[in-house]
């Protein structure tokens, strides 16, 4: 029987959100009539290729590492109350991540959970590392020779759906979009079909409003005096209540702070949207341009509008390589005097910068003037007028694919200590690898997801 | 209107933000408080005055996408972001805080209009 509502919550909404954001959602949900569905939404852009370097050096390992903090809290409570939860936090590893799940669920006595697998995103498996960095990227970046770290599809609902409709309590992905983790449930409990434009789109507006946990319940909104948000110490996660007559309300977990209106849900509806008529993923290409929101009671907002049109014959693949060093130091200088004597330490680093004789990018900020809103390198001292006493901190930050000359910028801020202005203090210093990614499309074809169940693997 | 009866505010004190980012490309949204405010947006927060905003960070190109329902405004921000997460020197490496930059943009506004602040 299809069901009037489903109610669909987040409980993560980036790799390192909150990992108790989701037991107010779950315990919301375990109250709720009909399906009922939790996602976790924990891989961005390059968290996989970092994931992927976690699997070789173990083989266990390569999943979100916060795997057991988001789950073992509302496992127990999700299985007993009918919560089905869906998440990519699989990332290079979707079995290990499914294994681990396994191993919480018999510690915490969920006799027969039944947890399903979705794979078929890695494109190293269906494609050549040599035509993988041949192929052409969105972004024009060349791979060339740069080792192939990571390589990795964006799968749609439909193997969700197909999980979930074979009994999966749980169900693990790699890759897939993120509106993918709310549109599978959606597709499995209304059985919407691969080519119904206009419920597809409204699903995916669903999960794009979701996917960022608390972006749509009043975080990453606030300003006070402005925007003011109650008890963002404590922001509910959203729920999304989907009837089969493709009708959207937004609302949050009881008993929390946060707000849901019509303003945080603008916002978080254009987040990372480019042109509002075409939002491509993998099910359906999405149009918001008409979309209306309005306020129907204390936090919950209707979306309506939503349009569809048929989805892209490619699938997008997220491609990772190597990006090599990044170096950031930081000293601070406080006090009288203090922007004259940082920009005396920009100038003597400058100075012993040039010495290095490197082609990399070096960037100096005065943090305290203007520095995240500057340009490489825009010195808005001339332009600007700020105190010259005031509590500044400098910063240089180079990247590279020596390490030894990345370090080496470093190591010149740190000297400042014994050989630059007075009173430098504070000084830090940070060592990133990078990873530098680029997209290519891929002929969908190519392309078959695969459920398995992790007792196949008995 | 004339010039007597216009005052100038930050586009802060009628209107909020949020930044994305993919790639090198950050997109913001600009969405007025009252929806009578979008009328004022459309006609004074131009392409080329976002352009010119930007053009410190190397931005190359803004189109402007009109959502006249909701109401708000997206500008899609061609090269602003050093680089992108990827390899962006800046703090700020996703362009997040950007918002914050287009909402110092000044506008004229009936002096009848309550705001908060003006400039």
């Amino acid at each position: 029987m299809v069901p009037s509502v489903v109610n669909i919550g987040c409980g993560a909404g980036f790799s390192g959100d909150r990992v108790d954001a989701a037991i107010p959602v779950a315990e919301t949900l375990a109250k709720r009539e009909g399906p009922k569905y939790l996602i976790f939404e924990t891989l961005a852009e390059r968290t996989l290729a970092l994931a992927q370097k976690h699997r070789r050096k173990d083989p266990t390992h390569g999943y979100s590492p916060f795997l057991e903090d988001y789950i073992r809290p509302i496992l127990k409570k999700c299985y007993e109350t009918g919560i089905k939860i869906v998440s990519n936090f699989g990332a290079a590893n979707p079995k290990g991540a499914a294994m681990k799940i396994s191993e919480i669920a018999d510690q915490l006595g969920c006799k027969n959970i039944k947890i399903a697998i979705v794979e078929g995103d890695d494109l190293l498996q269906v494609m050549s590392s040599r035509d993988i960095q041949n192929h052409p990227t969105i972004e024009g970046l060349e791979i060339g020779d740069n080792e192939v770290i990571a390589a990795n599809v964006y799968l749609g609902a439909r193997p969700i759906a197909e999980a979930l409709s074979r009994g999966a309590d749980v169900v693990v992905v790699g890759r897939c979009t993120d509106p993918a983790l709310v549109l599978g449930p959606l597709v499995k409990e209304f059985g919407w079909s691969e080519d119904d434009w206009i419920n597809l789109a409204t699903g995916t507006m669903a999960g794009h409003l979701l996917e960022c946990g608390g972006q749509v319940t009043g975080a990453y909104f606030a300003d006070p005096g402005y925007k003011d948000v109650p008890d963002l110490a404590n922001v509910g996660f959203p729920i999304a209540e989907v009837a089969n007559d493709g009708s959207l309300i937004i609302t949050k977990a009881d008993n929390t702070g946060g707000l849901v209106s019509a303003q945080t849900v603008k916002e978080q509806l254009l987040y990372e949207i480019h042109d509002p008529e075409n939002y491509f993923t993998a099910d359906v290409i999405l149009d918001i341009s008409k979309v209306r929101v309005l306020e129907v009671g204390p936090d919950r907002v209707k979306v309506s509008g939503a349009r569809g049109k048929q989805r892209p014959g490619t699938l997008k693949a997220t491609v990772s390589i190597d990006g090599g060093w990044m170096g950031e130091a930081e000293m601070s200088y406080a006090g009288p005097n203090a922007l004259k004597r940082a920009q005396l330490a920009i100038d003597v680093l400058k100075s012993r910068c040039r010495d290095i004789k490197t082609n990399n990018p070096i960037r100096f900020d005065i943090v305290g003037t203007m520095s995240v809103h500057s340009g490489d390198n825009e010195d808005t001292t001339n332009t600007h007028k700020y105190p010259d006493d005031g509590d500044y901190r400098i910063r240089i930050a180079t990247c590279g694919h020596d390490k030894e000359i990345v370090e080496r910028v470093n190591q010149e801020m740190l000297s400042l200590y014994c050989s630059g202005p007075a009173a430098g203090g504070g000084f830090r210093q940070h060592l990133t690898d990078q990873v530098q990614t680029a997209s290519i499309l891929v002929d969908r074809n190519k392309i078959v997801p695969k459920v398995h169940f992790l007792t196949d693997y008995a | 209107m004339t010039q007597e009866h216009m005052k100038k505010v930050r586009l802060h004190d009628i209107a909020h933000a949020r930044a994305g980012d993919k790639g090198n490309r950050s997109n913001i949204s600009l969405i007025p408080y009252s929806a009578a405010t979008y009328e004022i947006l459309l006609e004074q927060v131009t392409e080329k005055r976002v352009l010119e905003l930007f053009s410190n960070k190397g931005a190359s190109k803004v189109v402007r996408y009109e959502l006249p329902n909701l109401p708000a405004l997206n500008f899609v921000i061609d090269d602003v972001l050093e680089g992108g997460v990827n390899s962006a020197l800046n703090l700020d490496q996703h362009g997040k805080t950007l918002s914050f930059l287009l909402l110092t943009l000044s506008v004229e506004v009936p002096v009848t209009m309550t705001i908060k602040n003006t400039v």
